[in-house]
């Protein structure tokens, strides 16, 4: 990595220097009104080659999967393949405008139907709307799904959301976002769904559950059937959270199991780029009950012909136009890649790789609930006294590694949560493995290279509580 | 782990003691351990009433946000405003300084059902 810190643009800047010099202009020069006219913009002034420099240096700075093994736990943080950016950059989808009308756009429409049909057939779904722009962002549309099919049937006073103590934040914040409460179930000693207090807290002010399958513990749900005839008994929804659907793609089928309705993160199991790297589409699926009150609008095939329609009772919009386009460009070329048995062994071999890493690093290290897990483990980072998995997390960057996820799930003391994805090899874990057996070593012989880490770093450990407390978000000259 | 005798304690790791007529309320030096530097409490309004394990607080700390729950049912008579400015008191001071707040007790005798500071050792110790 390139250590020398880098000025800010404003650093850089000459007086008076261009990059680029601007033509004429063609056409008559209109008097800018005074109340718009500023005395001083401090822009920069570069001449091309020291912006090139620049940004090439800042970009050199950056963490990225193209450069080094980035094991972040429920981020699935997997390759994504060069071709999915060629399709995507083709300019007959590049040079679309979106208000270039229904009898201009039907390639692209035609993309989006077959994609809606994949996706659906993928998850053993009715239907599948894909607007919504990130995962948490499709939560929010189910749950919305959900409080419009009971408001539209009467039953009004469900107002309850159960949701497992290890889900994902963004499940209570996303009941909160729609007025909802959201209520926590614990979990069993097995980390599974605990039936009895579920049942205890099934009633008729509840719309509905919040299920993670495979959980953010890396574990399959092997109650899901029974949770969800539960739920439905009680007439309730349930409400499948797909952030793990990379474990079971091809082989397990959440709508056959009774989930109502679901999301899945194309950015994560359909390897279109995140993290910084792009934005995300978190599309909702959903079977016969609630297929009328997805967000709209959605493609259909009307005789020859693709169009634009939104379901009877939809919940409306949830984005502008028809999502993240371009992602879903990137998604298709990748399912099409795969193939249906493609796309299979994607999920054996996320679970093979993750059962693989867990084999080497519970050798050493405490992996809570050892039974085999699916994509993803949580092993605890207090391997020595005085030294915490914050340490280790800060350790693991001087050796070239992203950190996993940490103190996620809650449920887990000094989690470190680690989802090594499918496209890594066998070296690499390897790597990663004997890495984290070096980084035990040095907690219990030398804990300060721990506490005193990243040195490998352009800035070393930043001081998070004052980055909470005392953000700056603003240049200041 | 440190420990206040005079308190007793929840599993759920808030500590009460009996401060005059009133209750005191904080969250133990392991829970303080565990979540890590503290940057954000959230306090109720003054006149608020609780029922015993009723959320009344949220201490954020770098690592997550949490709960906090009343021991024992009551109405909140005094925050400690000084964690508005200095949130890592509870980090430095679990059991003095890093108080949260002051209740009166709706129901006195609910402080016999609480842990003793070696029951809730040992509690603790079990995670």
């Amino acid at each position: 990595m390139n250590l020398t810190p880098e000025p800010l643009v404003y650093g850089l800047s000459s007086p008076g220097r261009v990059g680029v010099v601007l033509p004429e202009s063609d056409v008559p020069a209109a008097p800018v009104p005074a109340w718009l006219e500023r005395e001083s913009l401090p822009l920069p002034e570069l001449d091309e080659l020291t912006t090139v420099r620049h940004f090439t240096r800042l970009s050199q700075k950056n963490f990225s999967i193209d450069t080094n093994f980035y094991p972040l736990g429920s981020c699935t943080m997997k390759y994504n393949p060069k071709a999915n950016e060629a399709a995507a950059a083709h300019p007959s989808w590049r040079n679309l405008h979106p208000y270039a009308g229904e009898t201009m756009s039907q390639g692209a429409l035609e993309l989006v139907y077959r994609l809606q049909g994949i996706l659906a057939e993928i998850g053993g779904f009715e239907a599948v709307s894909l607007q919504p722009a990130a995962g948490a962002h499709g939560e929010l549309a189910g749950v919305f799904m959900i409080r419009k099919y009971h408001v539209e049937r009467g039953d009004a006073h469900r107002v309850k959301i159960l949701i497992p103590d290890s889900a994902h934040g963004t499940n209570p914040a996303s009941c909160t976002m729609a007025g909802l409460e959201a209520v926590t179930i614990p979990s069993n000693a097995e980390g599974g769904v605990d039936l009895e207090a579920l049942k205890a807290a099934l009633g008729p002010d509840v719309a509905g559950v919040m299920i993670t399958n495979p959980n953010t513990l890396g574990l399959f749900e092997r109650n899901i059937e029974e949770i969800c005839r539960l739920v439905h008994a009680a007439g309730g929804l349930v409400y499948g959270d797909g952030a793990n659907m990379n474990a079971v793609t091809g082989v397990f089928r959440p709508g056959d199991s009774g989930i109502d309705v679901m999301h899945f993160n194309l950015h994560k199991t359909f390897s279109t780029p995140h993290g910084g790297g792009g934005p995300g589409v978190g599309m909702v699926a959903a079977n016969a009950t609630l297929a009328e009150f997805l967000p709209g609008p959605l493609v259909v095939k009307k005789g020859a012909a693709y169009a634009l329609a939104t379901p009877a009772k939809s919940i409306g919009r949830m984005k502008a136009f028809y999502g993240n386009f371009a992602v879903l460009v990137r998604a298709y070329a990748y399912v099409r890649m795969l193939g249906a048995e493609g796309l299979r062994r994607l999920a054996e071999n996320a679970v093979l790789n993750a059962n693989y890493l867990k084999a080497l690093v519970e050798k050493r290290w405490k992996v809570k609930y050892g039974r085999r897990c699916m994509h993803e483990f949580v092993a605890m980072g207090d391997i020595a006294e005085g030294v915490h998995t914050l340490d280790v997390a800060k350790r693991l960057i001087d050796y070239g590694f992203h950190p996993p996820t940490i103190y996620f799930p809650l449920i887990v003391p000094e989690a470190v949560m680690i989802e090594p994805t499918e496209t890594e090899s066998k070296e690499t874990l390897d790597a990663f493995a004997a890495v984290l057996d070096r980084i035990a070593d040095e907690a219990r012989d030398n804990p300060a290279l721990l506490h005193d880490a990243p040195t490998t770093t352009p800035v070393g450990r930043l001081d998070e509580v004052a980055a909470a407390r005392c953000p700056v978000l603003c240049y200041r000259a | 782990m440190k420990l206040d005798a005079n308190a007793r304690y929840r599993k759920s790791h808030e500590w009460v003691r009996k401060d005059g007529a009133q209750y005191v309320v904080g969250i133990s030096d392991h829970a303080q351990e565990s979540l890590g530097d503290i940057v954000f409490v959230e306090l109720p309004a003054v006149g608020k009433a609780f029922k015993q394990g009723d959320a009344f607080a949220v201490v954020e700390s770098v690592k997550a946000a949490s709960d906090v729950y009343l021991p024992m049912s009551g109405k909140i008579v005094a925050v400690n405003d000084a964690l508005e400015g200095a949130p890592d008191l509870i980090n430095r001071e679990p059991y003095s300084g890093g108080w949260l707040v002051k209740f009166e007790a709706s129901n006195p005798a609910e402080w016999d059902g609480l842990l003793e500071p070696s029951a809730y050792e040992a509690e603790a110790s079990k995670e």
